[in-house]
């Protein structure tokens, strides 16, 4: 497939790198469609206002989520990664969250193993009516981010490594 | 190379206020693989709709994103287009520039290129992107009610006159449930019978019913709209058919002492009986635990004295088969048992109070068969002891209900109701007597619940203590209830006649064998659980599997009513079309990579994987695999998320999508970090590897 | 079996019958209760009404001194064992009331460590069945009235049996061939200290109890708490005066009554001890 090489930006490009001097944070949401979409849709309709840093990765259920996907991000220039669905209980369709949660678990210790920051890394539980929690969220996690500065040593070591 | 065609939205000024919308469609011209872009004021209008199927023609474009609003919004707007456009709909997708971008940010910089980067985004997901069929699922248009209570009873009816097949399955003898052993109901005191016996006789009688008594769900297959059940008719050891249920039976039965469920335990019944008058069938049964010729080889009174020929002692459990398309649950609840090792092992019980010892310490079941006119005394509260007319009642709220330590947390909700119905009761036949009820809250919601309550307070006396009791004893002629009225600060000392306690409402016992066959959740106490708690409070996460009345919580007669037509209705939705078309995001299983570990079985909240054998043409096995359902699936991916060779993808959201995304957003990252040495943009296909 | 023994004050005072014959049933039982040492008061009532957190940090400092000896701390007064078996459930659930505790206390808290009540080593560790066995001169045709007061399975988290219903002591004495009786006021108060301050109200609590093991038949109270065989014992005088009742109802402890059983003296339970000895009825029924 030869599309898959071109992702370059054409006239963007030139803009950003010539901004480059002032750096952003890059945070990747992986959010369900059900609860922290639909939640994040609200805070849209409700004009409340969060930094636009967060880019949404909308996937049907937290179950869904592979941890590989956290670390290709991580890899590809992330500097933070942000992993919400519907409350406990609440699974559109029941018990994706759960596995969620479990393999979080599990997989936490790896990442950290891996020489994830475990500070770049969020859990969160956010429903459909939460649009101020989603906007809480983005807005101290970013800050959380900001202060971290550039996840380069995960993509130095990588690149060594 | 994709020919992808991008569709940037003004949506008015909504998105155009904080985002340059042209320079986000000039920038998308230069992603690879966009053919078209353009940008308009509102691409959701005709004009705009117009616009789209146009380009696709034009263009001959092979994918679409439409950058405006939420997909919530209006992604079937625009896939409908799509598809009139003679595309796939499932080539269309949407990116998010108005609640998740214009919306939330400040009109700069760092917003357009936000809507750019997710418009890039939405591009790398859509150039792989699938054509994808909906799935179609025949309609087997049939239901299935469990439960003959008042639950299931309407709900059977409602099908059944909308004229649908209704397969009605009851465990016990006859339908009626717990509202035909009630006395009056309230707040309007009308009697229960009077009002629940034309509908058992209806469901007995309806042509589009077909009602198996007892009998219990013995096992279910398949999915919705093709279910098949496996139907349990236990042995009732009399031919249902020949008998005239004349009675005769019952008159002769010389076991005479077994205490009669229906009168819980309040009076006697025969081994062979008719459960109560309005029996529906209105046709015996034995009972071969306390039959004397079951359990000692010989009697057989009844059949001597059955003119019909109807008594059969060599019926045996029989199955059958039923096909349906959709099926209602109601099973009920029963009450809490307190004080003996009753059916719920995990909670403790109150053998402080008694019950279960003391014949004159009874529960609200127990006290509507003394208050019902067709009860054990006819209709006089007279107490179980000596058949005295208790001068003074103690009822006693949530005993079990909002009591954490004996593993309860939840109200039982109708016994606040019921117990000030009680109190009225009594009062109505006892002019002198006293009703003492020991209450934590009065909660009363509803139309002429309060109302109601006040009336039993201040016109029947009824006398209201705040508080819990601790202890019940006999003292000789007397119970003595130790209690503190919490209002006063003052300890309790309450001589009295007859105890009543409200005990917990509670899902059947062992009725979670029964939803696991079914595929349904249910919570900690055993109650089933709807797909929503506000906005599908009917249904079952499980498609075509429907809820109706207090399985699923504590419930009174209306809520149950209205949730049993709402039950009906949704069958009657599913049996509107003749086969219905799902979603196609389903998860596909690689069989030649599935190395059978079955994780995805395990993980899957719905049981749509199975194992499937490969058989060479011998029929010797190759291998299993795992194999999804689609008319099953939802799409949940949690079965892709935890498949370990990776050999189960999920349909729209396949992991080369999911990949390309990341890719996708970070590739400007990547542009102020340059890593130096490293190649921009590697195929997804391998990072995804 | 080894057991880091907890004895408390009252076992070593006013209810030294109950430590002895519990060390003489232990001894025929072939447990070993090991007295821990340094051990001090754990506070009673007063501590935990002053200061909660304080009353924790005895607790932990107690359940410390079972190091070297077993994490397994049996403990025969009521009150002792609810101060201590309270604090070291929270300690075990609630991390922040731990810090603060082990703060308090100075001394880091084993989570390994169990309170536990005697009753319920001999109910669960022990076992009927191997009681049973042990039992040498069963207490046929003695009608006992097992009274538990109010704190001994309450509050339900430090419950060891049904915390409204137990029957621990039931089944303990029946194994060793009692007859016991069904009767009311078991879980009632005793008025416990309060016979100080207002005797007039306890004595009417007591008089309440010892009627209601009366009238169900009760030749004898048994009890597990030495406040509880106090005010039982010792006030039967004082209603005599006050109510006219001559209630001669012997209360002793359970442990007194296993260990007879299980072929201990008189003597070595301390049987003569109560006010109201029990050593005549028990020698008419030649269980003496």
């Amino acid at each position: 497939m030869e599309e898959s090489h071109g992702t370059e930006a054409g006239t963007e490009r030139v803009d950003q790198e010539t901004t480059a001097t002032s750096w952003e944070p890059r945070i990747v949401a992986f959010i369900c469609n059900w609860c922290t979409y639909t939640g994040a849709d609200l805070a849209g309709t409700s004009r409340m206002k969060y930094p636009p840093y967060v880019r949404v990765i909308k996937i049907p259920c937290t179950g869904r989520f592979d941890p590989l996907f956290m670390i290709k991000a991580f890899e590809r220039g992330a500097d933070g990664v942000l992993v919400s669905g519907c409350h406990p209980g609440d699974c559109h369709y029941t018990a994706g969250n759960y596995n969620a949660r479990r393999k979080y678990t599990v997989f936490k210790d790896l990442l950290a193993t891996l020489g994830i920051d475990m500070d770049r890394v969020r859990f969160s539980w956010i429903s459909a009516s939460e649009g101020g929690k989603w906007v809480d969220t983005i807005k101290h996690f970013t800050e959380v981010i900001r202060g971290k500065g550039p996840f380069r040593e995960y993509r130095e070591m990588i690149d060594v490594g | 190379m994709s020919k992808i065609g991008v569709f940037v939205c003004h949506c008015g000024e909504n998105i155009s206020r904080t985002v340059d919308c042209e320079r986000v469609a000039r920038a998308s011209e230069q992603i690879r693989g966009v053919a078209f872009a353009t940008d308009y004021k509102y691409m959701c209008s005709d004009p705009g709709q117009a616009l789209i199927k146009k380009a696709i023609r034009e263009y001959e474009l092979d994918g679409v994103v439409v950058s405006s609003c939420s997909p919530h919004m209006h992604e079937k707007t625009f896939r409908k287009a799509v598809e009139e456009a003679g595309l796939n709909p499932f080539l269309c997708e949407m990116a998010n520039i108005r609640e998740h971008c214009s919306w939330v940010h400040e009109k700069e910089e760092t917003t357009t290129r936000k809507a750019i980067e997710l418009v890039r985004l939405m591009v790398e997901k859509v150039k792989r992107n699938v054509a994808l069929e909906p799935i179609r699922v025949n309609v087997t248009k049939r239901a299935l009610v469990i439960g003959g209570g008042v639950g299931g009873i309407q709900a059977a009816l409602d099908i059944a006159d909308g004229g649908h097949e209704v397969i009605l399955v009851e465990k016990d003898p006859s339908v009626g449930g717990h509202m035909a052993q009630l006395s009056e109901t309230f707040p309007t005191l009308d009697c229960s019978q009077c009002i629940l016996t034309p509908k058992m006789v209806d469901v007995g009688s309806h042509p589009n019913i077909k009602l198996y008594t007892y009998s219990e769900v013995e096992k279910i297959e398949g999915f919705v709209g093709n279910f098949k059940v496996t139907i349990k008719k236990k042995a009732r050891s009399v031919d249902i058919d020949k008998c005239t249920g004349c009675g005769e039976c019952q008159l002769k039965c010389p076991s005479k002492k077994i205490p009669s469920e229906f009168d819980r335990g309040l009076k006697n019944r025969t081994a062979i009986y008719i459960p109560f008058p309005q029996a529906v069938p209105a046709r015996p049964v034995i009972d071969r635990e306390h039959c004397i010729y079951f359990t000692k080889g010989k009697c057989k009174a009844c059949q001597k004295v059955c003119p019909a020929g109807a008594i059969d002692y060599e019926q045996t459990d029989e199955y059958v088969e039923e096909e349906v398309g959709g099926i209602v649950v109601a099973t009920g609840f029963d009450l809490y048992t307190v004080g003996e090792q009753g059916p719920y092992p995990d909670y403790r019980g109150y053998g402080e109070y008694g019950y279960g010892e003391d014949p004159d310490i009874i529960d609200g079941l127990q006290f509507e068969r003394l208050a019902s006119a067709s009860g054990p005394t006819g209709g006089a509260i007279l107490r179980p002891s000596d058949g005295k007319e208790p001068k003074s009642v103690v009822f006693l709220k949530c005993i079990g209900s909002r009591h954490p330590s004996k593993g309860i947390e939840f109200c039982s909700k109708i016994c606040c109701m019921y117990t000030a119905k009680h109190t009225m009761l009594y009062k109505h036949k006892v002019h002198d007597g006293t009703a003492y009820v020991f209450y934590m809250d009065i909660r009363s919601p509803g139309k002429g619940y309060d109302e109601f309550v006040r009336r039993a307070i201040e016109e029947d006396g009824a006398v209201y203590l705040r508080g819990r009791v601790s202890r019940i004893y006999r003292s000789g002629d007397h119970l003595i209830v130790k209690g503190a009225d919490t209002l006063s600060g003052a300890a309790v000392e309450i001589e009295a006649d007859m105890v009543v306690l409200a005990t917990a409402v509670m899902p059947q016992p062992g009725i979670e064998g029964l939803f696991q066959k079914l595929g349904i959740s249910y919570d900690q106490y055993k109650f089933a659980n709807e797909a929503h708690p506000k906005l599908r409070p009917v249904e079952c996460a499980t498609a075509g599997i429907f809820l109706a009345g207090a399985c699923q919580g504590p419930k009174d007669i209306p809520e149950t009513v209205a949730q049993a037509s709402g039950a009906a209705s949704k069958v009657q939705i599913l049996f509107s079309r003749d086969e219905m078309l799902r979603e196609p995001v389903v998860a596909k299983v690689n069989e030649n990579t599935c190395i059978a570990c079955w994780y995805c079985l395990e993980v899957c909240p719905f049981k749509a994987i199975t194992q499937k054998e490969i058989r060479d043409r011998k029929g010797n096995l190759i291998k299993r695999v795992a194999e999804v359902n689609p008319s099953v699936c939802t799409g949940c991916g949690t079965c892709a998320a935890t498949c370990f060779s990776n050999s189960i993808d999920l349909a729209g959201f396949t992991d080369e999508q999911i990949y390309s995304e990341i890719n996708a957003l970070m590739a400007v990252g990547q542009d102020l970090f340059p890593e130096p040495g490293k190649e921009e943009g590697e195929s997804p296909d391998e990072q995804a590897a | 079996m080894t057991y880091a023994y907890y004895p408390g004050c009252s076992l070593k005072g006013t209810a030294i019958d109950y430590h002895t014959s519990a060390m003489a049933l232990a001894e025929r039982l072939g447990i070993e209760l090991k007295e821990m040492e340094d051990w001090v008061c754990c506070g009673a009532s007063p501590i935990h009404q002053r200061n909660p957190a304080l009353a924790s940090g005895v607790a932990n400092l107690l359940l410390s001194l079972s190091k070297g000896i077993s994490p397994q701390v049996a403990v025969l007064c009521a009150a002792c064992y609810h101060n201590m078996k309270k604090a070291e459930v929270e300690m075990r659930e609630d991390g922040k009331k731990r810090s603060e505790v082990e703060e308090i206390s100075g001394i880091a808290f084993d989570p390994e460590v169990r309170t536990r009540h005697f009753l319920d080593i001999l109910d669960k560790d022990y076992g009927l069945n191997a009681l049973k066995e042990k039992v040498v001169k069963p207490l046929s045709d003695l009608r006992v009235a097992c009274y538990y007061g109010c704190l001994l399975s309450r509050p339900p988290e430090i419950a060891f049996d049904d915390p409204e219903q137990p029957t621990i002591m039931e089944r303990l004495l029946e194994a060793a061939g009692a007859e016991t009786v069904s009767w009311s006021h078991r879980m009632e108060c005793c008025g416990a200290s309060h016979a100080v301050p207002l005797t007039h109200a306890v004595l009417r609590l007591v008089n309440d109890i010892l009627q209601s093991a009366r009238a169900a038949g009760a030749e004898v109270i048994a009890c597990a708490c030495p406040l509880c065989q106090a005010n039982l014992d010792m006030r039967q005088a004082g209603i005599l005066t006050k109510f006219g009742v001559a209630h001669n109802l012997p209360v002793v402890y359970f442990t007194q009554l296993l260990g007879l059983a299980c072929g201990a003296t008189g003597k070595e339970v301390m049987i003569e001890k109560g006010m109201v000895s029990a050593a005549p009825m028990l020698r008419a029924k030649n269980l003496l």
